[in-house]
């Protein structure tokens, strides 16, 4: 179960990435943010976002056109 | 706060912007908000006319001039935009008010948008101080978070930086 979880539907690059890291931010380490998205690039961007940010990428998803992302803050 | 602080593998980026075009605009901010998303320390420097993008009124411009590859997309087809019908009076206009229609319509972010996204994010914006002399710009007339600095400020950036760009 999520702690946090930001709608980035309809959003194109970069801003589904740059909500995600507002968000993270203003949790505390340990706690998981979803993030709904439907832009195509996202599923690669989220990944690279995750390895570089150390933040764990526990899974990513899609249901139809929509594409689920569950990030554990670092 | 940028938490790069104690990391071992910080990375820093700079960029340097020199055109200030609707379209130019963007891979500038694009990439200078991602970095920073993605905890690298970033520095903008903004000179000649990539300057205009720190004014506090952004009343960004586009033309189909000089950009002989473009083509938009309309009614299922994509449509060439010739540079010729750049200097018909009128098109420059609507090809700027289409293009800011279609950037809202995909949910791509205005530069405004991104610029206020690097301000929270922390990016380092340098207005370049030989450009506000020679174009004649107001400090005033810029966004408070603009630095004003010069080359050598520039260098001491990119000389420490991982990746450097001149967009």
């Amino acid at each position: 179960m999520a702690d946090q979880t930001l709608n980035a539907e309809g959003l194109n690059c970069p801003l589904p990435i740059i909500k995600a890291k507002k968000a993270l931010k203003g949790m505390s380490a340990g706690q998981i943010l979803e993030v709904r998205a439907t832009d195509p690039g996202s599923v690669a961007d989220f990944a690279a976002f995750c390895k570089q940010t150390g933040n764990e990428l526990m899974s990513s998803s899609s249901e139809g056109d929509i594409y689920r992302f569950e990030i554990k803050r670092a | 706060m940028l938490d790069t602080q104690n990391l071992d593998n910080a990375k820093s980026m700079s960029i340097i912007v020199t055109k200030g075009s609707l379209d130019w605009a963007y891979p500038p901010f694009i990439l200078g908000t991602t970095a920073a998303a993605m905890d690298v320390e970033v520095t903008m420097f903004f000179t000649f006319y990539g300057l205009t993008l720190l004014k506090k009124d952004l009343n960004l411009k586009f033309t189909t001039l000089g950009n002989p590859a473009m083509e938009m997309p309309m009614m299922g087809m994509h449509m060439p935009m010739p540079n010729m019908i750049g200097m018909v009076p009128g098109v420059g206009a609507a090809a700027g008010k289409m293009m800011k229609n279609l950037i809202k319509k995909k949910g791509v972010a205005s530069i405004e948008e991104l610029r206020e996204a690097a301000i929270e994010s922390e990016v380092k914006m340098i207005g370049c101080q030989m450009t506000l002399d020679l174009f004649e710009y107001d400090r005033k007339d810029m966004i408070d978070e603009m630095e004003i600095g010069g080359a050598a400020t520039y260098m001491e950036k990119a000389l420490r930086s991982d990746i450097n760009l001149f967009i």
